[in-house]
């Protein structure tokens, strides 16, 4: 028998590692979101969660150590999910060097066939936002209230449309990837197969909703 | 030439172990250095070649497809006996051993059925073994099936795709030993010729069929297992590729052809839908437990089958034969089929079908149940034909589908050249005149997994056999002579395609050497054979070239092979005067139309030595002795 | 009917290829398309030209050897159908086809619509099998397999590994191939002592090979002509983590 590859360099050992990483930064996402929607509490309570964020830990942790700790974390699981998608996408483009005149697709769907795309978009996305809402450099008047700086920034219309975007794209990126995840992790069944169908439907909908009610509230006027 | 048959003497149940034990050996560390040639994928071919290569032999093998996995042993559906006596219903060997010599109509050797049916046994734990998924009783035993009207269950399935199982399991066995360095597999090539050194079979030459490279391998012994030649009617059951090249090449330096007229016909095939068909496709058998044939009573009857009246319906199968009805033998299935339509009462567009009706069984089973058991079956009808089984009945016809006829080999399995072993259906020897259900796969395995491995090595221990390589000069000529008919080929360039020399070929065999054969229709046939066979030297057109992958040109040798093995065939058929199993001569049947043997004349093998292209092939006998069955008229009435 | 077809041609691996126009006037909807193919190539020679080279051999349903894409399908639009059974009533008079052969760098054209599939030998030749020597297997009946077991391993045996699931896969991955011939084995009580090597060593010359990952788009599932479901693929990845972590 051949002599087996390490397990990361595998292409199932990829997928594994990006199947891990993608469900960790879906657990990031979902309490991001669900945080998020305490600005439909007013600044003063959304401030106070700020702060909680960046004083959770106290007293064993200085103020912010947590956070940095949670931000290392995300940005090394952010990290591993990339190359893995890099180096498994050129795998693919080299397993068929000459397409097809004609393609006809049978199963897959606009998601799966977009993960690639999606991906970047929200790469893009999140260097924005950070740029934007975290650091202000991309912020036309940031402030010291998260509050004010998160109702000033979208208030402007393109701002709010590139984050519209970048939802839309995490919510079909989720659709497949959480789906896909349980298939790469040998976590599927066919018993189980249309209840995780139904979750990530579920939760692709519900963290998309959830992230666009802010920007859309904003520019309605029901947050101010 | 001389036929020593070499059946071990004694009782019939220790023959094979003596014979074993008296078999010579070859000292463990000796054996990697002998070189065996195996031609052949298939079940015979594979499982010959894993096992050989297991004990340590040098094993080259070679096969026409692009992957060893892709014979047409793949093909078989039904299953595969095995006197294993699971199901408690009396089964035995002996058991096995009677209804198999029984089945070919007494013209095969008692000792090498009796051998077969003794290893029956072991090819199923081999099988189990390696992974083969067998169907299974609830219990996890090993199910099993009654078949081709056989009185015990003593047939192991795969579902529909018993062979698939077991080739799979024998390629996974080649794969493993490919892997280990002890088999070099060559796929994509042709044997093209046997080259015989001091009267020896010491290698071949192939042709690469990517290339076009014709080369040259030498070996101490060659293994072919190369399958039979229904492909000689054009249309049978077989897979485009099959063909009677490496047996014919043999044949023709020496190896005896024995009983080429023994062919099979299935019963149950899908009939030909017109001129552009290329093959027939194979229904199992077991749809005749449910099915009902029949055929209108009217001749030229165009009515649609439903709205022909019961009484005006015949049921000819339940009519000639009341206690076997629709499960009659395939022989005599087959050829009532043709009676039929003879008269003209055959069904479809080109009235050459009969009618293989479920309405019967699913009004009394409820077509849900029909559907569980036949469903795949009904869905490829329906994909080939474009009819609804379940709404109008299935037509069917017979097609070619085996041969029982092939090299003459001794109870080593060795042909009359010294050194060339002959495995598979490539072979003549267990089935007779007439191969029951589900014995092909038992035949094939018994041959590569059970027997040449302990007698080749007894050819080996006891021959002085001196090096050769592909440069000696009897290797040098052999290619010589395979080039030459490839240029030949190539140099014609008349008019007609290969294929349509192929299917008028096709034609003359079945009018005159199929079914149903008489005195004056071999006799045409003998005159038709050598004047398509001039036809197609001075005016096939081949294009392309030699040195290339060339489909035209693979086929073309194959056809040219054909021309000449045909008029064998013939001159069997017409020799033989009497009808047997799966050769019907006409001139000589019951009152009622059923086969009469001639037990007084021809109860013997047919062996035939080539004496040249066009030249009455000279006829030798090896008598057959029944000394554990009594010789019988197989009867179904 | 009349059909125009345009058809892959290309001499060797190493030249570079392109289509060709034909128009056939008189297709009988009762061919198959390889017999449509046939015909064509009957006619191809009859005007001199070289026939267009394609494999195939048992032409119904199970060898494995042809298959060709058809307007971007694997052995074409009809389910569970390989390329020769295929008849040419799924098609309408005056349509236009385009075939193609695999495209998969692990697959190479040989010629016009032919490729070499040797790479599946190889994957196979890496851990396909039970070692189990000639002679030395135990009876039969004392290896006993729960029926439901012995359903499913048959269900991932049934495939006849023509490669439909390649080139169905918009990565051109081997894994629907490597996951039938694990699960077969890996379901049934004979195939355990090797499972772990075997997976891993499977996998491994996939990679090697060249085809692509998989990334969930179940067009292999949806091509392949035995139905083969993409749960074995789920199936091999959880025996891929267990082997790996027991390996370590």
């Amino acid at each position: 028998m051949n002599q087996a590859q390490s397990f990361p360099r595998s292409s199932i050992g990829k997928k594994f590692l990006m199947a891990i990483t993608g469900l960790m930064l879906l657990g990031f996402v979902l309490g991001h979101m669900i945080g998020n929607l305490k600005a439909f509490q007013g600044a003063e309570k959304f401030d106070a969660y700020a702060l909680f964020l960046k004083e959770v830990g106290k007293p064993v942790l200085g103020k912010g150590d947590f956070l940095w700790m949670a931000r290392l974390g995300l940005l090394a699981a952010v990290g591993i999910h990339i190359f893995c998608a890099v180096s498994l996408t050129l795998q693919n483009r080299k397993a068929r060097p000459v397409g097809y005149k004609k393609t006809a697709r049978e199963a897959s769907t606009y998601a799966s066939r977009t993960m690639l795309w999606g991906g970047i978009i929200l790469a893009l996305y999140v260097i924005y936002h950070i740029l934007h809402l975290t650091t202000g450099h991309a912020h036309h008047d940031f402030g010291s209230s998260v509050y004010g700086n998160m109702v000033a920034g979208f208030k402007q219309w393109p701002v709010s449309l590139a984050y519209v975007i970048a939802q839309i794209a995490l919510g079909m990126h989720l659709f497949h990837g959480f789906w896909s995840a349980f298939r790469t992790l040998g976590a599927n069944n066919p018993n189980r197969d249309k209840k995780l169908r139904a979750i990530a439907v579920f939760l692709a909908v519900a963290i998309t909703a959830g992230y666009l009610s802010i920007p859309v509230s904003v520019m309605a006027g029901i947050i101010q | 030439m001389e036929l020593n048959s070499k059946i071990p003497s004694g009782p019939i149940q220790d023959k094979w172990d003596s014979h074993k034990f008296n078999l010579k050996l070859i000292n463990p560390a000796n054996k990697r250095k002998y070189q065996v040639i195996v031609v052949g994928s298939g079940l015979a071919g594979a499982s010959a070649a894993a096992t050989l290569a297991e004990l340590g032999y040098d094993v080259k093998c070679f096969c026409f497809q692009d992957s060893p996995r892709r014979a047409h042993s793949i093909a078989a559906q039904g299953g595969i006996n095995a006197a294993k006596n699971y199901q408690n219903d009396g089964d035995s060997i002996y058991r096995l051993f009677y209804d198999t010599v029984k089945g070919g109509d007494f013209r095969s050797r008692e000792a090498n059925v009796y051998r077969l049916a003794q290893i029956s046994v072991n090819i199923i734990d081999q099988a189990a073994a390696q992974g083969v998924p067998f169907a299974r009783e609830y219990g996890g035993m090993l199910a099993n099936r009654s078949f081709g009207g056989a009185q015990v269950s003593r047939t192991f399935y795969a579902r529909g795709q018993t062979g698939q199982q077991l080739l799979l399991g024998a390629y996974s066995a080649l794969s493993r030993m490919i892997a280990a360095g002890k088999v070099k597999m060559y796929p994509r090539t042709e044997m093209l010729d046997l080259v015989m050194v001091d009267g020896k079979a010491r290698g071949i030459v192939t042709r690469d069929l990517t290339t076009g490279k014709i080369e040259s391998h030498a070996g101490h012994a060659v293994v072919m297992a190369t399958g039979g030649y229904s492909t000689v009617f054009y249309l049978s059951t077989n897979a485009m590729g099959c063909n009677v090249t490496a047996n014919w090449r043999a044949h023709r330096k020496g190896a005896a052809f024995a009983n080429p007229c023994y062919t099979q016909i299935h019963p149950t095939c899908i009939p030909v839908s017109g001129d552009h068909q290329s093959k027939l496709t194979l229904m199992s058998e077991s749809l005749r437990n449910d099915g009902r044939i029949w055929v209108p009573k009217k001749k030229g009857d165009t009515r649609a089958a439903k709205d022909i009246p019961e009484n005006e319906r015949d049921y000819y199968l339940e009519r000639l034969y009341p206690s076997f009805g629709n499960l009659a033998p395939r022989d005599l299935a087959s050829r009532r089929a043709k009676d039929m339509c003879d008269l003209g009462q055959g069904v479809g567009a080109t009235g050459l079908g009969v009618y293989l009706d479920f309405s019967d069984a699913m009004k009394r089973d409820g077509e849900a149940t029909i559907s569980e058991k036949y469903g795949n079956l009904f869905d490829m009808y329906e994909r080939i034909t474009g009819e609804n089984p379940y709404r109008q009945p299935m037509r069917i016809f017979p097609a070619p589908h085996y041969t029982m006829g092939g090299l003459w080999v001794d109870y080593n399995l060795m042909s009359t050249i010294p050194g060339l072993h002959v495995l598979g259906e490539a072979n003549f020897s267990d089935h007779g005149a007439n191969r029951l259900g589900a014995s092909a796969l038992m035949q094939g395995l018994a041959d590569g997994y059970f027997v040449i491995p302990y007698t080749i090595g007894d050819y080996l221990a006891r021959e002085e056999l001196k090096d050769v390589s592909p440069s000696d000069s009897e290797f040098i000529e052999t290619e010589k002579q395979v080039r030459q008919k490839i240029d030949r080929l190539l140099s014609i360039d008349g008019t007609r395609t290969v294929d349509s020399f192929h299917r008028e070929l096709g034609r003359i065999m079945w009018n005159h050497c199929g079914m149903a054969r008489t005195d004056k229709g071999l006799k045409e046939a003998l005159v038709k054979i050598p004047e398509l066979r001039d036809e197609f030297w001075n005016n096939v057109r081949v294009l392309g070239e030699g040195s290339d992958l060339n489909q035209s040109l693979e086929k073309a040798g194959r056809v040219a092979d054909f021309l000449e093995f045909a008029e064998l065939m013939c001159h069997d058929a017409l020799t033989r005067a009497e009808s047997c199993g799966g050769h019907f001569r006409e001139e000589h049947q019951t009152e009622d139309g059923e086969a009469k043997r001639n037990d007084e004349e021809y109860s013997h093998v047919s062996a035939w030595e080539f004496t040249g292209v066009g030249s009455t092939p000279k006829l030798h006998k090896e008598n057959l002795e029944f000394e554990n069955v009594k010789l019988a008229t197989r009867s179904y009435k | 009917m009349k059909l125009t077809l345009h058809v892959w041609r290309q001499k060797s691996t190493s030249q570079k290829g392109a289509f060709e126009t034909h128009v056939m006037d008189s297709v009988s909807p009762d061919m198959s398309f390889l017999e449509m193919l046939d015909e064509l190539n009957q006619a191809l020679i009859t005007n001199g030209k070289e026939p267009v080279a394609f494999d195939h051999d048992c032409r119904e349903g199970i060898c494995g050897s042809c298959g060709v894409v058809i307007n971007g399908r694997p052995h074409g639009p009809q389910r569970a159908t390989t390329a020769c059974q295929l008849h040419m009533r799924s098609y309408q008079d005056g349509q236009e086809i385009w075939v193609e052969p695999w495209r998969a760098s692990a697959f190479p054209v040989v010629k016009d619509l032919m490729v070499d599939r040797t790479s599946f030998d190889r994957i196979i030749q890496s851990g396909g099998f039970i070692s189990v020597r000639t002679g030395s297997a135990p009876d039969a009946n004392e290896i006993p397999v729960p029926k439901v077991d012995a359903d499913k391993a048959f269900d991932a045996a049934a495939c006849i590994g023509c490669g439909a699931c390649v080139a169905a896969c918009p990565n051109a991955s081997a894994m629907l191939f490597t996951a039938a011939k694990v699960s077969h084995m890996g379901l049934l009580p004979q195939g355990q002592p090797e499972r772990e090597q075997r997976v891993l060593s499977m996998v491994s010359t996939m990679d090697e090979e060249g085809f692509g990952s998989c990334t969930n788009h179940k067009e292999c599932q949806e091509a392949c002509p035995k139905e083969i479901s993409i749960d074995y693929i789920s199936r091999m990845n959880r025996d891929y983590v267990c082997a790996s972590k027991n390996k370590g």
